[in-house]
């Protein structure tokens, strides 16, 4: 399949911006979490320093941007974006419909969140630890960020003809490479420590981080030595003319391209699709994981190293979804095949 | 809308006979020219006298080279494929459209694109294994061989033209057209006389229209594996006129 900067953007962008979204919302779902009390005042009275852990007004904030553009990005894909909205219509039967529908849905709990947080900032009371609606919204948020992504991932896994994509790990690879870009972004928008995050969500991100990546790195090596293994679909069978022989392709139906062999006789060759994977590897789970740990043990490194971290992690999930596109190939170029 | 119909009593479809196509083209010609004036056209054709003309027609006649084993050694057979849309009983493009543009009409079966709903998103493009689907890059739209909806009901037309334009074009009648939902049509007892296969059959899709083998050869090859053993010819001399009798005897010396 020819991939397609338009369809790229969009999933590895909103996939960051709904996997940092899960995090804001499971940190809002659970709730603050009080830490020691404080030396009792002149009144006698202690005060326990309650945190929510994960929450970023400003990584809520951004993460909107990103789901936003990521938006953006598929309506380019479009033949006719004017129309786009009536692909809310059919939930019933098309993944495509319900990524929609949950895409929107979702901006609901993250919009009502983001002005919670607008008016603890700027209001007369400080928020009680105890309040509900935050802990409801949190869920909300934290459960249509992953069914986003699911539907987003199911759209490419239902897929029959496309024997790369109809495989089971797609759905965990999207779901867990999204939460861990959120992690990664999460984790730069919380340093300086305090700035956006406490310094003990900074350390636990990085922890997150460590852990996703190298899970990531397990489901795509899985994924990609399960595509290798793919018997090809030849011309015989595409044509049912193996039954009597051994077929070959003597004279194809076009001279010049047509849509079908522009958009999937898209061919990588295998030594570039092993660099490429590498490359993949080792920008998207590697270098972040290694930076990570850096910042973890080094405090006095964590600016920099999570800034890199994000940075290499963003590249190599670019990467890596160009490969998801390349990589597969579609039953019908089994026809044309020579 | 994208939900299946209940299926369909009604399945019209089109039976293509691989042994009597000659790879003209003749039915893609006729598509091409019937879409391009009839109610879903124009079919788009960008730079067609340019360097690099792209241009929609539904209808791509592959030829294949299918090499088998004979007692004299090996030998080739020509087989020419062409490729249009299988009108599937519960296929994949119409579920996974978004926006109910894609749908499959449960009077006949016949599975059409609405444009004015469609949104250019391609998705059943990808969905359909046969390549049915083609995008108009001016309209951005998906367009898809009609089955001649706009010919077959057509009371302006003589009765018998109202057929696929491709099926009313084929000089080797290799092409024929009817409700493959009744078992007692032509094209049914067609299908059943010559082994009528669908391609692909694995993704469930369930595929009306029928490809035809080629029939098998006089030397026992192009048969295919999975047909019934060779069947030969006995010839009763006790039937025939005294002369042939004669014949039969001294050619057998």
């Amino acid at each position: 399949m020819r991939p397609t900067f338009s369809i790229i953007c969009f999933t590895v962008l909103s996939g960051l911006g709904y996997g940092a979204w899960f995090l804001v919302g499971l940190g809002f779902a659970i709730g603050p979490v009080c830490g020691p009390r404080s030396a009792p005042d002149a009144f006698g009275v202690t005060l326990a320093l309650c945190q929510t852990p994960f929450v970023s007004s400003a990584g809520l904030l951004l993460a909107f941007v990103l789901v936003g553009a990521g938006l953006l990005c598929s309506l380019g894909h479009l033949g006719q974006p004017r129309r786009a909205w009536r692909a809310l219509s059919q939930w019933r039967s098309s993944w495509l419909s319900r990524e929609g529908v949950a895409a929107l849905l979702t901006f609901v709990p993250a919009l009502a969140l983001l002005a919670q947080r607008v008016v603890e900032r700027f209001g007369a009371e400080p928020a009680s630890p105890d309040a509900i609606a935050p802990r409801l919204l949190g869920i909300a948020l934290c459960a249509g960020a992953a069914l986003t992504v699911f539907c987003t991932a199911n759209i490419y896994a239902s897929l029959k003809p496309i024997a790369a994509w109809h495989q089971r790990h797609v759905v965990p690879a999207y779901l867990v490479l999204g939460v861990y870009g959120g992690a990664l972004l999460l984790a730069a928008g919380a340093v300086p420590p305090g700035r956006w995050l406490p310094a003990s969500d900074a350390r636990t991100l990085l922890l997150v981080a460590i852990a996703l990546a190298m899970g990531g790195a397990w489901l795509k090596s899985r994924y990609w030595r399960a595509i290798d293994a793919l018997p090809a679909r030849g011309v015989g069978h595409a044509t049912g003319l193996d039954a009597l022989g051994s077929a070959r392709s003597v004279e194809q139906p076009h001279t010049e391209q047509n849509y079908l062999t522009h958009e999937m006789g898209f061919v990588l060759a295998r030594k570039h699709a092993r660099k490429l994977r590498a490359i993949a590897l080792l920008a998207a789970f590697a270098i972040p994981a290694v930076l990570a740990l850096l910042g973890f043990t080094m405090p006095g490194a964590q600016p920099v190293a999570v800034r890199l971290a994000l940075a290499s992690g963003v590249l190599g999930l670019f990467v890596e979804r160009w490969l998801f596109f390349a990589e597969a190939r579609h039953a019908v170029a089994a026809y044309y095949a020579r | 809308m994208t939900s299946l119909p209940p299926p369909t009593a009604r399945k019209l479809g089109l039976v293509i006979d691989l042994d009597t196509c000659v790879g003209c083209h003749a039915c893609a010609v006729a598509c091409k020219e019937w879409n391009d004036g009839g109610q879903f056209g124009p079919l788009p054709d960008a730079d067609p006298q340019g360097a690099k003309p792209d241009g929609v027609w539904f209808n791509r006649v592959h030829s294949y080279a299918v090499e088998q084993a004979t007692p004299q050694g090996a030998r080739e057979l020509a087989v020419h494929f062409p490729r249009s849309c299988l009108h599937c009983e519960t296929p994949a493009c119409v579920t996974v459209c978004p926006t109910g543009a894609s749908y499959k009409r449960a009077e006949d079966g016949i599975v059409l694109v609405d444009e004015d709903k469609c949104i250019g998103c391609q998705l059943c493009a990808w969905a359909c294994p046969y390549g049915a689907r083609e995008i108009d890059a001016r309209k951005g739209t998906m367009q898809k061989c009609t089955l001649c909806v706009d010919r077959i009901y057509n009371e302006t037309l003589e009765e018998d033209d109202r057929q696929p334009a491709c099926v009313k074009a084929c000089p080797t009648r290799a092409r024929h057209f009817g409700d493959l939902g009744d078992a007692d049509s032509a094209v049914s007892k067609l299908v059943a006389e010559r082994d009528g296969y669908a391609p692909m059959p694995e993704f469930g899709y369930r595929p009306v229209n029928r490809y035809l083998p080629p029939r098998p050869r006089r030397d026992g090859c192009g048969e295919r594996a999975d047909a019934s053993a060779m069947r030969e010819e006995t010839l009763d001399t006790a039937k025939l006129p005294g002369v042939l009798r004669w014949l039969d005897r001294a050619l057998s010396r």
